[in-house]
Formats: structure tokens, sequence, C-alpha cells
């Protein structure tokens, strides 16, 4: 890796010392799997981009670099990729990060106030992160629960949805203290997917 | 956590949802019991064109948006090509005030893979791919679940259902971007790009994902064709009004204010009025109806008294609206239009790729006006000057994200102008715009001043 190529790196992560990066085994095995699955080799892109950031948490510059070599393609290629999606992030954020959807039907159903709620609860704004790394606030866009409005998703899949202030409380000062009030995603799943 | 379960209303039609409110729908058994996978099985057994025919004779349209017959797309497909044909389904469903794909997914995923199998019989296609919003992570969860069961069951993978086809199935994840629901934003995504349009032709049709001849159908278009071929085309006409442009049932998601939002299926031609009132008990307690959004953010609005439209195509297009993806976002009479306008701005704002210069800078200073515009700062000249932005937009780019946002615009500055004017200041009493610098020229800027001052 060239000079200027580092100095990249550490600017797009923003991590003053990041962690070296290697697949796990696991990792190794759906990587083997996906690349199968398509004809060109760097299609893959996308689906690893998840499968790494669902593990390692974001997407560090070590990361990236580790997943350009991987697939055969420059690390700028992967950073280009990486910075068009919204789900991709390449900071460290939040424990929980809590995404809650502004757009029209959730405004119309009170999204505005949950917000408010959100950062005097929390004391921050949103798009920033509470001082023990606990929580992060967003704004996102529709999330497909429009008839369920309004929602908040947490960590990127846990969806919450028909909330009011009140419930919304609830919510924060369960995960504060790692308690989650709806059941895990799997054990959602097993009981039909309901609430 | 997933949509309430909640019977069909009376005025509804279950096609594409039957079996929707079962226990366990998403599983290979009940789908089975239920009649699943006999199109496919009779589907790998018939001429391709002949499915090709008979989804053109129901008049069967893309009901991701676009309308575009999907019999007719699939013809396409060259008779003889040189390189492998792709399916691939568009699952990235994104329109503001949709989810409908989401609800398909998640109980029935079942029905869009018997869909696929006889989509990719008829036109060939060995590979497919299911290309889902990252963000719908029980979707995702549910399809996977599915293809591994059709995998076991001998209906995906080699010689499928013994007819001596082929085809594999892949789920491939998107990753929050609204422009991969356009077709080619979609295949570059798919490719392991940015999801940045192509310019059209070559239509996907002959060049699309991999440089393969390719066909993109939303999940909804694909449910309904396990349908046609069990019934027939005359069956798919008499769901809907009756002819070919007006056929079958559609999957509406209505929301915002009204008594009971949710998704509903319907036959084509319905009115509008009628799925407001009788299905979604009509606005809340106390409100009367100002507007709506009849297909998604995209669509410009109906004003109340439009109401009485016929939720099909062509006859939304008479109203100089459209169908879109059947997302109905209801106002009432409490709700300001510029607050609406400036939010449905915001979203193309943050969705716009970057590509296309005037929808780059259209949508990001039609957004910006309006916001001065709902923060009191704006000037009455800034809505004719609004209304000018929205004509330039149109028709002038690779896709059409430019469009979708200045069309909902310009209807609201059109149909609403009377709220805008409202909030907006007499011209010289609005503060000119300093354009943000930053960096160098900002400090150059500084510095030309200082000279200038002194």
């Amino acid at each position: 890796m060239s000079k200027i190529d580092k100095v990249k790196a550490t600017d797009m992560g923003k991590q003053s010392d990041p962690a070296p990066y290697q697949f796990s085994p696991k990792l190794e095995e759906k990587f083997n799997w996906l690349v199968s699955r398509y004809p060109r080799r760097d299609a893959v892109l996308l689906p690893l981009l998840h499968f790494v950031q669902d593990e390692a948490g974001y997407l560090s510059a070590p990361a990236i670099d580790c997943v350009a070599s991987k697939v055969g393609v420059s690390p700028a290629r992967v950073r280009e990729v990486a910075s068009f999606y919204s789900m991709f992030r390449m900071n460290k954020k939040g424990q929980y990060v809590l995404q809650v959807c502004h757009n029209l039907s959730c405004y119309l159903a009170g999204s505005d106030e949950l917000i408010a709620t959100l950062e005097t609860t929390l004391g921050i704004k949103c798009g920033e992160t509470t001082p023990d790394g606990k929580f992060t606030i967003e704004r996102v866009e529709c999330l497909a629960s429009c008839s369920t409005a309004p929602m908040m998703q947490v960590n990127v899949w846990d969806y919450h949805e028909c909330l009011t202030p009140e419930k919304l409380k609830n919510i924060v000062s369960n995960l504060k203290e790692d308690r989650h009030t709806s059941p895990s995603f799997d054990e959602r799943i097993a009981s039909g997917g309901e609430a | 956590m997933t949509q309430k379960i909640t019977p069909a209303h009376p005025l509804e039609n279950r096609v594409v949802l039957a079996g929707f409110d079962e226990a366990s729908s998403w599983t290979i058994e009940v789908f089975e019991k239920n009649g699943g996978y006999v199109a496919a099985r009779k589907a790998v057994t018939m001429v391709p064109d002949d499915i090709i025919n008979v989804v053109k004779e129901a008049g069967l349209r893309g009901l991701g948006g676009a309308g575009f017959p999907a019999g007719v797309k699939w013809s396409f497909i060259p008779k003889n090509p040189t390189k492998p044909v792709y399916l691939v389904v568009n699952a990235d469903e994104g329109e503001p005030g949709t989810f409908k794909d989401r609800q398909i997914m998640e109980h029935l995923p079942h029905r869009l893979i018997d869909g696929m199998i006889c989509a990719a019989t008829a036109i060939n296609a060995k590979t497919a791919y299911i290309y889902i919003r990252g963000e719908l992570r029980l979707a995702r969860l549910r399809v996977e679940q599915a293809v591994e069961e059709a995998y076991k069951a001998g209906y995906l993978g080699k010689n499928i259902f013994g007819s001596g086809l082929d085809l594999d199935i892949t789920v491939h994840p998107g990753a929050g971007a609204y422009i991969c629901g356009e077709e080619t934003g979609l295949i570059e995504s798919l490719e392991g790009d940015r999801g940045q349009p192509r310019l059209k032709p070559p239509f996907p049709a002959v060049s699309g994902v991999f440089g393969g001849p390719t066909i993109v159908n939303n999940v909804e278009t694909l449910s309904h064709v396990p349908g046609i071929l069990n019934n027939g085309a005359e069956w798919f006409l008499k769901l809907g009004a009756g002819t070919p442009r007006t056929s079958g049932t559609k999957l509406i998601c209505v929301s915002g204010d009204v008594q009971v939002p949710g998704f509903y299926e319907i036959p084509v031609g319905m009115k509008l009025s009628t799925l407001l009132n009788d299905i979604c008990g009509g606005p809340k307690p106390g409100r009367k109806f100002k507007a709506c959004y009849p297909g998604g953010s995209s669509a410009p609005l109906l004003k109340a008294d439009e109401f009485e439209v016929a939720m099909d195509f062509d006859s939304l297009a008479a109203m100089k609206t459209m169908m879109g993806s059947g997302a109905v976002i209801v106002m009432d009479d409490r709700r300001s239009i510029p607050e609406m306008a400036m939010r449905t701005a915001r979203f193309y704002a943050h969705e716009s790729c970057g590509q296309c210069v005037p929808c780059r800078e259209g949508t990001r200073w039609v957004h910006s006006m309006l916001s001065r515009l709902c923060q009191g700062k704006g000037a009455v000249s800034d809505i004719d000057k609004l209304i000018d932005a929205c004509g330039n937009m149109q028709g002038r780019t690779i896709c059409v994200l430019a469009d979708a946002c200045a069309m909902p615009i310009e209807s609201m500055l059109r149909k609403f102008r009377s709220e805008f004017e409202a909030i907006a200041l007499p011209d010289d009493q609005v503060e000119a715009i300093v354009p943000r610098v930053s960096g160098q020229m900002a400090g150059l800027m500084e510095s030309i001043r200082a000279r200038q001052n002194r």
C-alpha cells in the first residue's frame, strides 16, 4: 500500500487506530458460496459488505482493504460502492443506532415528536452519539412501514412500529440496560413474525 | 415486526394474497396444500411462447410503477441469445408509502418463486436473482428460507420437476438506495457497483445484467403469473374492470390520515373514494380529506373533489397523475401542503444518484427553496421559480428520478398555490441567498471583501 493510499484509508474510516481485519472461518465459507452464485467475482460486493458489517459492526479501513484483496478489486472501488449506499457505515457508531423515519407517512403520524423525544431523552441531536457510546440517533427515509407509522429501526433490522413518545421512552430505557423490549428477531420468526 | 394479519374486507379480492392469513403461510407445506406450484409444474411442460401469449392476453402490467405490459416485455428477449438470459426480481421496494411487496415476501414467498419459475421458463432463463431491499430483513429471511425449501423439494436447481430444465435463484440484498428500484440502477447494483442508472438503449432485454438479455419484474407482477396460468387470461380480465388495460387486482397501500390504514387487494378500476371511505373507514373523526398522492410520493396530488377517479392506470393518467406503486398517502384538512412538498423534495434530494445535473442540482434547489418557504423566509416570486425549476427537471435526465420529484411538487404548487402564497413574504422583504462556499473559496472571498472595505 502506498503512502497516499494509507492517508485515504484513514481519512475514509476516520478511525485513529483501526484494528487489523481478517475474514472469520464462517465468513470465508459465506464468501466462497457467494462467489459461486455469480458469473463475475465483483458482483459479490454488496452481500459481502453486509456480512462484514454484520460481523464487525462497521466497515473499517482494514476491513475494506481485506474485502478488496479477496474480491480482486482496488480498495477505491470498494469504498466507491460502500459510500453510495446508506446502510453501509464507515465510522463506528453507538451500540444501538436508533433510526426514525421522517418521510411522508411517518411525518403525518407524528415522527417529528418522536425525534424530539429521543433528542431530549438522550440529550443529543440527530446524527450524534451519546458520550458513553450507547446510542446514535439518525433520521432515515421510508422503510416500508407506512400503515404502521411512525416507526423506528434499531440497528438496521429491528423494526418498532405504531410508536408513541411513551412507547419510545420505554424502548430506550430498556435498551439502556440492554433489555430488548421486543423478542429477538429469531424468536419472532419462530412465533410467526408477529409483534 | 410484521403487519397485523387481518381478514379480507368484503370489497377486497385476495388473489395474490390468497392464504395470506393462514398460520405459517410462508412454508412450502401450507403453500402446496393451497394449490401452490401447480402453475410452475404446468409451465415447465408448456411452449415458452404460449406462456408469453396468455400473459399478454391477460393484460398483466408491470406493477412496480411503470405499468408496462409484462408479456410484451418478455417477448423482447431475443429468440436465439448468444449470452445467458437472466430473470431479475425487483424487490427493492422504496417508494415512500409503499409496503406491498414486503407483505408478499414475508407471508407468501413461495408464490413469488412459483411465478419466477413460470417467467424463467417463458424467457428461457436458467439463472434468476431476487434483489431485495437491504432493510427488509424479515422479508429477505423468509424468501431465503423459501428458496432453500424449493431447492430441497427439487423445484429449483437442475432438472426442475423432472422437466430437464434448470433454474438457480439467488437472493441479493440491496443496501439502502432508492435509485436501485430503477431497473438499470438495480442491474448496476446487482453487478456490485454504485446503483447509477444506465443510458437506454440498449434496453435490459437486449443487454442487461452481466451483458446478458435480462428481464426485470416487480414482485407483485410475478406473483400474479401463477394465477393467470392456472385460470386463464379470461379469468384475469374479469377480476378487474374487464378490459385488457384494466384487468386483474392491485395491491394498494393506504397510509396517512384515514381511520384504517393498511394494504388491500382491490379489483383494478375500483373508485378511489370507495377505497378510502368504505374500506379505510373515511377520514379521522371531525376531519375532512384534503388531498392524496394516489400512487406513491412520485405521483401528482389529487384534491379531495377528484377522489371519484377509478384506480386504474389509464383513468389516473387521464387525471394527469399515476397509479405508480399503488401507495395512497392521504392528507386531511389540518395538513400543510408546503410542508409535504418540502419533505417530498428532501427525499428526492437525498436519493438522487448525482449523475445528471438537472436532477442533482434541481432536487437540491427545489428542496432548499421549499425549506425557505416553510420557514417563512421565502418570497412570493419563489413559487413561479419553483414551477419553472420543476418544468426544467422533467424529461432531461437518464432516469425518471428528477421527474418523480418535479411532478408531485409541481402539482402541489399549481393546485394549492394559495397555501404557498400565504406563507411567502413580499419580494422586497426577502434577503438574498448568500451562496454557501467552503475552504479556499471562502478564504479568497474573505480577502476580497477585506480589500474592498479598506
